[in-house]
C-alpha cells in the first residue's frame, strides 16, 4: 500500500499543482466579477477534486481544509450569497495554505504536521455569519437548530455547571414607541439574572432599532422558567413572552462525525463521484492546452544527440571539399535537412509558454497593491510566447524584481495620481513577443518615471563619481548608473524593495543567459524596461575567427559588422585605442593581447569584428576570419566558473575545442 | 577475527613519488589528447579536452602540488575525477594500478611543517615496499 501511494505521489503533486493554478486563475477573476457563479463552481470543483485526491493519499490536513472550503463554497453557490472582499481574501488564504501544503509534500514526501485551524475557523466564520443572516430572512422558527457552534459549546458547558439555557422570545406591544429602549430594559433585567450568550437580531441591530417587534435571547441562568416570565412581564409594553428550555441535540455532533468519515475514507462510490467531477471540469476549462509532461533529463539527452549530429554534419561538410563524389553531396544535403528539422523539433519540445512565469504575477500585483494601498491594474500580453525551459527558470526572479520596483517606486499613491491628472488606477503592462531568435519582454508602467536629479545625487552620495563629473553625464550614462551595484533611488527602504538588491542583480541575471536589458523613462509619464533573451541557450550561430594560431567563436547575435581598419585610423587616447566607426568613436580591443598571444602585424590593415552590448560597441581586432557556423555551446563547468572572458566552449568538426568569447565581458 | 576496512585507490606517479585517489572519485583514466589553452586562467589549469563530446578542464597536478610542470610524454595520463558537480582531469606522469589499502595502514599526514603539498594530503598509505601519498579530492578542486 505504502509503495503504491508513492508511485502516485508525482502524479498527485503535478495534478494538484495544475488544479491549484486553475483555482488561482478563477480566484483572480472572481475578485473582479464577484457574481460570476461559474467561477464559484470552478473553485468548488477544484476544492472537491483536491479533497478527494488528498483523502486518497492520506493527507488529512489538506483534506480537512478543502472540505471546509467546499462547505463554504457550496453554501455560497446554493444560497446565492453575495461575495464580499473578506470572503475572497479568505479564499486566497486557503489557496496559499494549499500551495504551501503541496510544496511541502513535493519536497518532503509527507504532509506538513500543522493543522490549518485558524483558516478553518475563518471559513466556518463565513458560514456562521451567513446562517444568522439567513435566519433573520427566513423567520425565527429554525434558528435554534442553526445556532452556531460557539453558542452550542457555551450552552453545553453551562449545562454541565448546572445553569439552564433558555430561549426567550420577547414580543413588544405593536404600539410601543421606543422599541430599542424597551429592549434595552429587557436586556438589562436579564443580565442581572444570568448571562446572555446570544441575541437575534444582534445587540447592535436592536440598538439601531433594526428589528420588528420581537427579538430572541438565549440566557444561561439558574432561575426557573416561571421566575423569568414573571420578571419580564414586570416591564411595561411587553405583549408576550415565550420561554423555552433548550435541549441540546446530539444530532449536530453526529453530523460532524459523518462528514469526517466521508472525507477521510473515500469509498468506491466517492471515487466515482470524483471522476465524474473531473469530466465536468475538463469541459469547464477549455483554455488549458493539452500538454505532455516530459522529464527534462530525457529532453536534455535528446538535445545532446542533436548536438552530436550537428558535430558530425560539420565534419562531413569538411570532407565534402576534398571529394568529388556526387552522392556524397546529396547525402550531406540530406543530413543537413534532417539535422535542421530535428533541431527545430527538439527545440519545440523544450519550449514552454512564458505563461508559466507570468501566471504568478496577477496574484503578486494584487497582494502588493493591497499592501502598498495603491490601485494597480496589471495587463499581460503574449503569454503564449514560447521560450526554452532553461530560460523560463532564469527569467522569473528578474521580472519579479522589476514588477515590485514598478509598484513600489513607479506607480504613485492614488492621491498623487489624481493631483497629476492621471487615472486613479496605475497601469502596468507586461508584454512578451518573439523577435527573430530572441524573445522580447517589455515591462512598462505609467508611474512617475525615474528622477535623474535623484540619480545624480545618489551617484555622488555612494561615491560612484564626483559632483562635477555627474553634471557632465548624459542621460544615457545616468541610466547605466542605475544598473551599478548598490543603487536604489527610493528614499525610504520598504519591505518590498530597496534592500540593497538593485537593478545590477537583474542585469547580471539577464546577461548570464545572454540577454540584455534596456531602460526608457520619462518623468511623470512612466518607465519601460525592455528585456531581450535568446530563444534557446544551447545552439547558436557563431563566427569563427583566428587570433594568432588559436580559434575562437564569437556569437553572431552580438556582432554588428566586420570591417577593415587602416592602421592610421587607430588613435591612442590616454592609453585607450579608439577608431571612428560610422561617425562614432569606438574602443579597439586587441584580442591577441587580451588572450596572451602575440599576432604579428604584417600589413597596415586590421580585420575588426564590431561587436555590441546594448548600444555600446567595440572593435575586436582578429588575425583572420574562418566563417559562420552553427555551434553547440558546452558549458565550461563548475570548476571554471570564475573564468569571465568566455561563456563556454564548443567542439569543432575536427574534434578540437574552441572557446566562445563572451562579448559582454569585453565592453 | 578482526575485520579490516579496505578501500580501493587509483595509484599514480608524479616524478618518483606514488600518490593515490579514492576510486569512488575516479571516472576514467585517459591518454593525453589535444588540450585547448584557456587564456587568463590560473597557471595549473592546462586547458580543455574533448572527452567523447564533453568539454573537461584539465589541471597539471605537478603545478597544483607545487612541483615543476609536467613534461608530457607517452606515459602521461589524465585521471578524470568527479566531486559533486565538478568533473576535472588531472594530468599525471603515469598511472597503472588500483590498490586496496586498509584503514589501519594509513597514517595521518605529518602536521609539523607547513608545506604546500601537505595541504592536499589526507594520509600516508603504507603498502609493502611503497609509501603512497593519499590526496584529498575536495581540496585539489579548490582554486
Amino acid at each position: 500500500m505504502e509503495s503504491d501511494l508513492k508511485q502516485y505521489m508525482n502524479l498527485f503533486i503535478e495534478e494538484s499543482k495544475e488544479h491549484l493554478q486553475s483555482m488561482n486563475d478563477a480566484l483572480l477573476v472572481l475578485e473582479k466579477e464577484k457574481n460570476n457563479r461559474e467561477l464559484i463552481n470552478e473553485i468548488f470543483r477544484v476544492a472537491h477534486t483536491l479533497k478527494g485526491m488528498a483523502g486518497t493519499m492520506g493527507f488529512t490536513n489538506m483534506a480537512n481544509l478543502t472540505h471546509e472550503m467546499e462547505n463554504v463554497l457550496d453554501e455560497i453557490r446554493n444560497k446565492g450569497i453575495k461575495l464580499s472582499e473578506d470572503i475572497v481574501d479568505i479564499l486566497f488564504e486557503c489557496f496559499d495554505a494549499l500551495d504551501e501544503i503541496i510544496s511541502y509534500i513535493s519536497e518532503k514526501g509527507e504532509e506538513i504536521d500543522e493543522q490549518k485551524d485558524e483558516l478553518i475557523s475563518k471559513l466556518r466564520g463565513i458560514l456562521k455569519e451567513e446562517k444568522i443572516q439567513e435566519s433573520i430572512e427566513k423567520g425565527y422558527d429554525k434558528e435554534d437548530k442553526r445556532l452556531d457552534e460557539f453558542v452550542l459549546n457555551v450552552i453545553a458547558e453551562a449545562k454541565e455547571k448546572g445553569f439552564n439555557p433558555y430561549k426567550i422570545q420577547v414580543y413588544l406591544r405593536p404600539d410601543c414607541m421606543l422599541k430599542s429602549a424597551r429592549a434595552f430594559i429587557v436586556f438589562n433585567l436579564l443580565e442581572k439574572l444570568g448571562t446572555i450568550v446570544y441575541s437575534n437580531p444582534s445587540v447592535e441591530d436592536i440598538e439601531d432599532e433594526k428589528f420588528d417587534f420581537s427579538f430572541t435571547i438565549i440566557l444561561l441562568t439558574n432561575a426557573t422558567r416561571e421566575e423569568l416570565i414573571e420578571e419580564i412581564y414586570g416591564i411595561s409594553e411587553i405583549d408576550n413572552v415565550e420561554v423555552d428550555l433548550i435541549q441540546i441535540e446530539e444530532k449536530n455532533k453526529e453530523k460532524k462525525i459523518d462528514n469526517e468519515k466521508e472525507m477521510i475514507m473515500p469509498n468506491a462510490k466517492k471515487e466515482e463521484k470524483i471522476s465524474n467531477m473531473r469530466v465536468v471540469q475538463d469541459q469547464g476549462k477549455k483554455r488549458i492546452a493539452k500538454t505532455v509532461r516530459v522529464d527534462i533529463e530525457r529532453l536534455d539527452s535528446l538535445m545532446n544527440l542533436v548536438s552530436e549530429l550537428i558535430i558530425v554534419k560539420t565534419r562531413i561538410d569538411e570532407l565534402k571539399d576534398n571529394s568529388n563524389i556526387e552522392e556524397m553531396t546529396y547525402a550531406i544535403e540530406y543530413l543537413e535537412r534532417i539535422t535542421t528539422s530535428l533541431h527545430d523539433a527538439v527545440m519545440k519540445v523544450r519550449m514552454v509558454p512564458i505563461e508559466r512565469v507570468f501566471n504568478r504575477f496577477p496574484r503578486m500585483v494584487r497582494d502588493l497593491s493591497k499592501e502598498l494601498d495603491k490601485k494597480v491594474n496589471l495587463v499581460m500580453h503574449g503569454e503564449n510566447t514560447e521560450v526554452d525551459r532553461t530560460v523560463i527558470d532564469e527569467i522569473g526572479d528578474p521580472l519579479i524584481h522589476l514588477i515590485r520596483n514598478s509598484l513600489d517606486h513607479g506607480i504613485e499613491k492614488t492621491e498623487d495620481r489624481i493631483k497629476l491628472g492621471k487615472s486613479e488606477v496605475g497601469n502596468i503592462l507586461l508584454k512578451a513577443y518573439p523577435d527573430g531568435n530572441n524573445v522580447v519582454i517589455e515591462l512598462s508602467d505609467d508611474g512617475n518615471g525615474i528622477d535623474f536629479n535623484k540619480v545624480k545625487e545618489k551617484a555622488v552620495q555612494i561615491g560612484l563619481c564626483t559632483y562635477e563629473e555627474v553634471n557632465e553625464f548624459s542621460e544615457e550614462d545616468l541610466k547605466n548608473m542605475l544598473f551599478e551595484p548598490g543603487f536604489s533611488t527610493s528614499e525610504s527602504i520598504t519591505e518590498l524593495s530597496g534592500r540593497g538588491v538593485g537593478l545590477d542583480v537583474v542585469k547580471n541575471k539577464i546577461e548570464s543567459i545572454n540577454g540584455s536589458i534596456e531602460l526608457e523613462t520619462v518623468k511623470n509619464k512612466g518607465t519601460k524596461f525592455t528585456i531581450r533573451i535568446p530563444l534557446t541557450l544551447a545552439i547558436i550561430q557563431a563566427l569563427l575567427i583566428k587570433v594568432a594560431n588559436e580559434t575562437y567563436a564569437i556569437p553572431l547575435s552580438s556582432i554588428t559588422e566586420i570591417i577593415i581598419i587602416d592602421k592610421d585610423n587607430i588613435r591612442n587616447l590616454q592609453g585607450q585605442e579608439i577608431t571612428l566607426y560610422r561617425g562614432k568613436t569606438i574602443p579597439i580591443v586587441r584580442l591577441d593581447k587580451l588572450l596572451g598571444l602575440n599576432a604579428d602585424e604584417m600589413t597596415n590593415e586590421h580585420i575588426a569584428v564590431v561587436v555590441r552590448k546594448g548600444d555600446k560597441e567595440a572593435a575586436l581586432l582578429v588575425t583572420s576570419l574562418i566563417g559562420q557556423q552553427e555551434i553547440v555551446i558546452k558549458p565550461l563547468g563548475k570548476y571554471l566558473s570564475n573564468i569571465r572572458m568566455f561563456s563556454g566552449a564548443t567542439i569543432l568538426g575536427n574534434g578540437n575545442i574552441s572557446l566562445i568569447i563572451d562579448v559582454n565581458s569585453l565592453i | 577475527m578482526i575485520s579490516t576496512v579496505e578501500k580501493k585507490y587509483v595509484i599514480f606517479k608524479l616524478e618518483e613519488e606514488f600518490y593515490g585517489l579514492p576510486i569512488s572519485n575516479v571516472l576514467s583514466i585517459e591518454r593525453v589528447s589535444k588540450i585547448t589553452r584557456i587564456p587568463n586562467s590560473p597557471k595549473y589549469v592546462l586547458g580543455l579536452i574533448n572527452l567523447r563530446g564533453d568539454v573537461i578542464p584539465v589541471i597539471d597536478l605537478n603545478i597544483k602540488l607545487g612541483f615543476k610542470s609536467t613534461k608530457v610524454n607517452n606515459s602521461s595520463r589524465i585521471i578524470v575525477i568527479k566531486d559533486d558537480e565538478m568533473i576535472v582531469g588531472l594530468m599525471v606522469d603515469s598511472s597503472s594500478e588500483v590498490l586496496d589499502i586498509s584503514e589501519e595502514s594509513i597514517d595521518k599526514p605529518p602536521a609539523s611543517q607547513s608545506n604546500e603539498l601537505l595541504e592536499y594530503v589526507d594520509g600516508i598509505g603504507k603498502t609493502p615496499g611503497r609509501i603512497i601519498i593519499l590526496l584529498n579530492v575536495k581540496k585539489l578542486l579548490k582554486h
